[in-house]
């Protein structure tokens, strides 16, 4: 095993930790301050090799080439796939990988994504309209009259767990467990592989894996029933597949719309223009969401090299990670017009903020409808909010960035 | 004015759909394919711009 590296980060461009707090907390700064020095592809020795490129061509390049830049490590952690291997002989390798679609390769992707898209699609995401309307409006009646409230803690965090608990059918009771594991698998990325942890992820594999066999036992109208019912190939989805795709969907779906409203409510309480804008013209929330998406955009993904390689005057190792910045390819000046410029009546933004080529988030569809709705109903229930500069905001760690705290000073309630 | 969608390289995210529903839909999958043989109402040529402005895969062109 190679050594590892911890500690604080000397050099953003050839020791970056993007599992650092620092990282996503100064993040703008830091990718600006990078390609200022003509650092088109910062590089880590941390996690054991990673690669960091940070323009819109790059990011879209290694995004169209899964021959060369597999997905089979979507997150980059201490350990690389190999020395998952050895701990875990068992764990799925490529094509498929731990948690498919997002961590498995062509031509597999395609057949296992192919089994989950219909769920997803604009049509079957619309009517959830209404539910995700009553719970932001439950959350906010559950903030009774106080004048200072965290938007994150008591508003962002709980929209999207409390819809994904329910197209998966698990408890929405346990909505707080699900939570921990976000944080334990995407905020602690940085995290020795101790004891404590190890024994966490065995917590979760339990957990899981009573859930789907109280499934087979008790089949029901879910997500989880579906994909034990699914075939690829002509056979039934493994328990394997379908433990990982499961751990996917509440992953994915939970932390990164989390961030992306946020993120969105971060914005307009900064920027009182913006809020009476949109407190005024509601018709504008779409445009003005795409346009959070882009300038926030919440996910950056990974690739592992699949072979030693020269790429763009870098020499790239086998099973070399490298990061996939959306956020930052979303803030190329080459892609877009003053980008560092947060304009929520931007008409032309092809953002990339759902990933490029074969990996489009498949949960955009049900993502744009809680940020589209989470913020109508917090802008109609308080049309004046404003940071309370008493408490700080904090930001994830990690490679889903958004606000985990947000306190906010309401003025005006309707 | 036509537009046409690349299905080899739409990849579902459904900006088009959005943004102009009068000229494009979705299949079962979430990927767009455009309307009535992709000819543009003449009032509808500036949706079909923003529509191909927004595709982050440029998958949409536009024929005069």
């Amino acid at each position: 095993m190679t050594d590892t590296v911890y500690g604080p980060v000397t050099d953003w461009a050839t020791d970056f930790d993007h599992g650092a707090p620092e990282y996503n907390a100064n993040i703008h700064e830091i990718w600006d301050n990078l390609k200022a020095s003509g650092c088109p592809i910062a590089h880590t020795e941390r996690y054991g090799g990673v690669w960091l490129p940070l323009t819109h061509d790059l990011v879209k390049e290694i995004a169209y080439d899964p021959s060369r830049f597999s997905s089979l490590t979507p997150v980059v952690q201490q350990l690389k796939p190999s020395q998952v291997r050895e701990l875990d002989p068992d764990a799925l390798g490529a094509p498929i990988g731990p948690v498919p679609p997002i961590s498995s390769d062509p031509p597999f992707h395609a057949d296992a994504r192919r089994i989950l898209l219909p769920a997803f699609s604009p049509k079957q995401i619309d009517p959830w309209r209404k539910e995700v309307e009553e719970i932001c409006n439950k959350l906010i009646d559950d903030m009774g009259d106080a004048d200072i409230i965290d938007a994150a803690v008591q508003y962002t965090q709980h929209i999207p767990v409390l819809v994904v608990a329910q197209m998966v059918g698990l408890p929405l009771s346990d909505a707080d467990r699900f939570r921990g594991w976000v944080d334990m698998v995407l905020g602690g990325i940085g995290a020795e592989r101790n004891e404590e942890r190890m024994a966490q992820f065995e917590a979760m594999d339990a957990y899981l894996t009573k859930h789907i066999e109280d499934h087979i036992e008790n089949p029901r109208d879910d997500l989880t029933t579906y994909l034990l019912n699914s075939e690829i190939y002509g056979e039934k989805l493994s328990p394997r597949h379908v433990f990982g795709t499961i751990l996917l969907l509440i992953i994915a779906g939970i932390d990164t719309t989390w961030s992306g409203i946020g993120s969105s409510l971060w914005h307009l309480a900064s920027n009182s223009v913006d809020r009476r804008r949109l407190v005024e013209n509601p018709e504008k929330i779409p445009t003005a969401v795409e346009e959070f998406l882009r300038a926030y955009a919440p996910v950056t993904m990974a690739r592992m090299v699949t072979d030693d390689m020269e790429f763009h005057g870098v020499h790239m190792k086998k099973e070399d990670r490298v990061l996939l910045p959306f956020p930052a390819a979303n803030r190329d000046e080459k892609q877009f017009a003053n980008p560092a410029v947060v304009d929520i009546e931007r008409e032309e933004n092809r953002h990339a903020a759902f990933g490029l080529g074969i990996h489009r988030c498949i949960g955009s569809n049900l993502a744009r409808l809680e940020m589209n709705v989470a913020i109508e109903v917090f802008l109609k229930r308080f049309p004046d909010f404003e940071l309370d500069n008493s408490e700080q905001v904090t930001w994830s760690t990690g490679q889903v960035r958004g606000p985990r705290n947000l306190p906010f000073r309401i003025n005006v309630r309707a | 004015m036509r537009v046409h969608v690349d299905s080899s390289k739409c990849q579902g995210h459904n900006r088009c759909y959005a943004l102009a529903p009068e000229l494009f839909d979705v299949d079962d999958l979430g990927n767009a394919f455009e309307l009535n043989d992709g000819v543009v109402p003449a009032a509808l040529e500036d949706k079909a711009r923003l529509a191909v402005a927004n595709c982050p895969e440029f998958a949409i062109t536009i024929e005069d």
